[in-house]
């Protein structure tokens, strides 16, 4: 119908209050009356990406003008419960931030609330994915330091991710969030609760009615994100087994050096040459060590936010179905009307047209951002695996090639070159 | 290979063969071709055909346990183990196994190599019908009587005996066997337990292969990339079997040494029980000594029932005094005897040279095996970033 991309709100059509109005105090430009601000940027970002998509999907770092990092995790303890703060520093230049420096601090619970109201705003943008609640394994503590690092590393990926985002970044909830001493009172208004409750009941009875038929390139997009789905979780599952396989052989190195050593001790002239070995061992140990510690660190994260990223959009593919859903609901019965609701039922009809080509748009537009983001990402994430890969074997090299160095200058002295 | 040998020998094949064992049951077993030729021909350049003839492991075993018996003061060499052990869990500890024969042809070629070039073993002529009369050969080794040698050997040996005055150096040569013997089997064990994790390592790198190919239908831009990635992670999980291959012949040369640890406490053993026997026998001979004395001169120094019957019931008649001392002296010749041959048979220095000769062989052997094995993780880590290194490129151009 209208073609042109306006980020979509559609909080008029949630049952509670219109939280935006609050925002107002902290935007210098006047908004638009429903609360988006102006459309100069956004929009014409979205149309960038959309023509442009052989730019090797890379973020322009020159106009990348708001820079934003989560660190310094702290305990906090109340009389209720205790939780992990993060300190979320921005630095922009943007003209709607009154100024070019914030320093807040956020717990896990103000990231949820941040995602689920830019989900809610944009039902088929897709939103990165935050880390899990909590960890499946049963192992880990929620207050063990290597849980809180690496939640803090997805943290400040999340809000990295919404940044770059041409439409998501300018998101007023997104500003609040970077910039408001205390969120509190943000997070108690808006629909929150009860408009997810109104969304679920939509969809179930959506599902019942079922889709008449989706578009050609949304099933497309729907089989690749089954697809990607399992493969994403294969990988993680992989990425895993192969951490866990090493840690055990880097166990077995432990208990294999002092073999070496100790023999060393019962004889004279192998001596040298039995611990030269033991220490070889142990050196290649730590060197297998560094590298379980790297595809903790790099691979495995990033493999894992993947996994979550193909939930979302999975969720988003569901979302835009539900929105089409809705749409033939209505025109449906606009085709079995009755003479005196025909007018307003139009009316109906063509506002949720005008929401469905939104929200088809939206994700087509956003689907090329996604894709070239994952590609990137993951790319990126592999070739630093291959590369430490590499550096492990280059290690453990020169480990064994001066050991043979030492044997060679010994024998040297009375034997034949031994090249 | 030592020069003194007169005969190039080489292990060539192994087969496999069926037949009636000595109860007179089916069986499977394997035999091995030993081929020689005379060294001096091969010397002059000549290509003369190699003598050949099949022998079976059991007839290895009776060679070695001849040799054990007939020199028990060499450090005789041993052979390959008689079952697979020190497994990791792909390798076959089945004796048909074709890696396990191949491996065991390696280590019967070794053993005839050493004994071959052993400068006391190698005149053995027992060790040459070994190697040249396929037929006949057991029944002359059965002629040499070794078999009962062994028997009474092996009854000596098990029983606890303790000596008075023992070398120090056979004592401390004992214990070093001991102690050899238990940290090469703990390395071997490790060794073990450590190629199995390293297995367990690269074949979970195959799931990558099957799982970038799969992923990789799937995309557009990345497919090229993922699915030669793929390939060469399916090249990284398939070479890990060859580097444990090449390993499995270093836990071989360190094996050889936790049995010749053995046989070098055999040595010690043996050396042990014939001092126990030499002393016995010099008890033995000072104690008829004194007997003949008190006989000769009629004074009693010690105790015996003789003598007090003597004192109680009279002297005896001069007939039986005579026929008695000459009972005595004949014993006495033959103790000293006796122990003129247990001071042989304990070869102290025949055996004390041949250990110093296996000492200077195990120091070479055993160095030269550690530099092997670090040439092989060289290799190994070599391989790791050639692939890895691919595995990159095909990143970088995704």
């Amino acid at each position: 119908m209208s073609g042109h991309t306006v980020p979509a709100d559609f909080s008029e059509h949630m049952l509670d209050l219109d939280e935006d109005e609050d925002l107002e105090v902290f935007t210098k430009n006047t908004s638009l009356p429903d609360g988006s601000p102006l459309p100069n940027s956004p929009s014409s970002m979205v149309n960038q990406y959309r023509l442009e998509d052989d730019d090797e999907g890379k973020e322009d770092a020159n106009t990348k003008d708001i820079f934003v990092t989560v660190d310094h995790p702290e305990s906090q303890v109340t009389a209720i419960e205790t939780f992990i703060l993060y300190r979320v520093v921005t630095r922009t230049t943007r003209s709607d931030f009154d100024s070019s420096e914030y320093e807040v601090r956020r717990r896990y619970q103000d990231f949820v609330w941040l995602r689920s109201k830019l989900e809610e705003k944009h039902p088929t943008l897709i939103v990165h994915p935050l880390p899990e609640k909590f960890v499946m394994k049963g192992m880990v503590e929620r207050f063990n330091d290597d849980f809180i690092e690496t939640r803090r590393r997805a943290l400040h990926r999340f809000l990295n991710k919404i940044s770059e985002h041409p439409i998501l970044s300018y998101s007023q909830h997104f500003q609040v969030f970077l910039t408001a001493q205390d969120l509190a009172p943000h997070r108690k208004q808006g629909p929150g609760f009860l408009s997810r409750m109104g969304e679920t009941v939509r969809a179930v009875a959506n599902s019942v009615r079922g889709l008449r038929s989706r578009p050609e390139e949304f099933a497309v997009m729907q089989e690749y994100v089954d697809d990607f789905s399992n493969k994403m979780c294969c990988m993680d599952k992989v990425s895993q087994r192969i951490i866990k396989e090493q840690r055990e052989y880097v166990d077995d190195l432990k208990q294999y050096s002092p073999t070496y050593a100790r023999w060393g001790e019962l004889e004279e002239e192998l001596t040298e040459p039995l611990k030269g070995v033991a220490s070889c061992v142990v050196q290649c140990s730590k060197e297998a060590e560094e590298h379980i510690q790297h595809l903790s660190e790099v691979l495995v994260p990033a493999l894992h936010e993947y996994v979550l990223c193909a939930e979302t959009l999975k969720a988003v593919m569901r979302r835009r179905d539900n929105i089409q859903a809705e749409f033939e609901a209505k025109n449906e019965a606009l085709l079995t009307r009755k003479a005196e609701q025909e007018a307003q039922l139009q009316e109906e009809v063509d506002v949720l047209a005008d929401r469905m080509e939104q929200a088809n748009n939206s994700l087509k537009g956003d689907w090329v951002r996604w894709q070239h983001s994952m590609k990137t990402d993951l790319r990126s994430a592999f070739i630093s695996a291959a590369e430490k890969n590499v550096e492990y074997y280059e290690k453990c090299l020169a480990v064994w090639e001066s050991f043979l160095v030492s044997q060679r200058a010994e024998a040297g002295g009375g034997q034949e070159d031994v090249a | 290979m030592d020069d003194r040998a007169a005969m190039e020998i080489c292990v060539a094949e192994a087969e496999k063969r069926s037949g009636k064992n000595a109860v007179s049951m089916q069986e499977t077993f394997t035999v091995y071709l030993i081929e020689t030729r005379p060294m001096d021909a091969v010397a002059e350049g000549h290509n003369p055909a190699p003598d050949c003839l099949w022998r079976r492991y059991s007839e290895f075993e009776l060679l070695r346990n001849y040799l054990i018996v007939t020199y028990p003061y060499i450090v005789v060499p041993p052979l390959p183990e008689k079952r697979a052990e020190f497994v990791w869990h792909k390798l076959s500890a089945d004796n048909m196994d074709p890696d396990f024969v191949e491996r065991r042809r390696v280590g019967l070629e070794n053993f005839l190599l050493r004994v071959a070039s052993h400068p006391v073993l190698c005149n053995d002529k027992i060790l040459c019908y070994f190697l040249t009369e396929e037929h006949g050969w057991k029944e002359a080794v059965y002629e040499t009587g070794f078999q009962a040698k062994a028997d009474s050997r092996l009854r000596a040996l098990s029983a606890t005996f303790r000596v008075r005055n023992p070398d120090k150096c056979f004592m401390e040569m004992k214990h070093y066997s001991d102690e050899l013997q238990s940290h090469t089997s703990q390395l071997l064990r490790a060794r073990a337990r450590v190629a199995d994790r390293l297995y367990g390592v690269f074949k979970v790198h195959g799931n990558y292969g099957r799982v970038f190919s799969e992923w990789s239908a799937i995309e557009k831009e990345m497919g090229d990339g993922l699915q030669s990635a793929g390939h060469h992670m399916d090249a990284y999980a398939a070479s890990i079997d060859d580097i444990l291959e090449e390993e499995e012949h270093y836990a071989d040369q360190l094996k050889e040494y936790l049995f010749y640890a053995e046989a070098l406490r055999a040595v010690c053993r043996k050396h042990e029980l014939t001092q126990f026997e030499l002393e016995m026998a010099s008890q033995d001979l000072i104690s008829k000594k004194q007997q003949r004395e008190e006989l000769a001169t009629g004074i009693v120094r010690t105790f015996s029932f003789k003598g007090m019957t003597n004192k109680l019931f009279g002297q005896e008649a001069p007939e039986q005094r005579e026929a008695r001392l000459k009972l005595l002296e004949d014993l006495i010749a033959e103790g000293e005897e006796t122990v003129k041959e247990k001071t042989i048979e304990r070869h102290v220095e025949k055996a004390w040279v041949d250990i110093q000769r296996f000492k200077e062989q195990k120091d070479k052997d055993l160095r030269e095996a550690l530099i092997n094995y670090a040439v092989m993780q060289i290799s190994m880590c070599k391989k790791g970033i050639q692939v890895w290194s691919n595995a990159k490129e095909c990143f970088l151009k995704m």
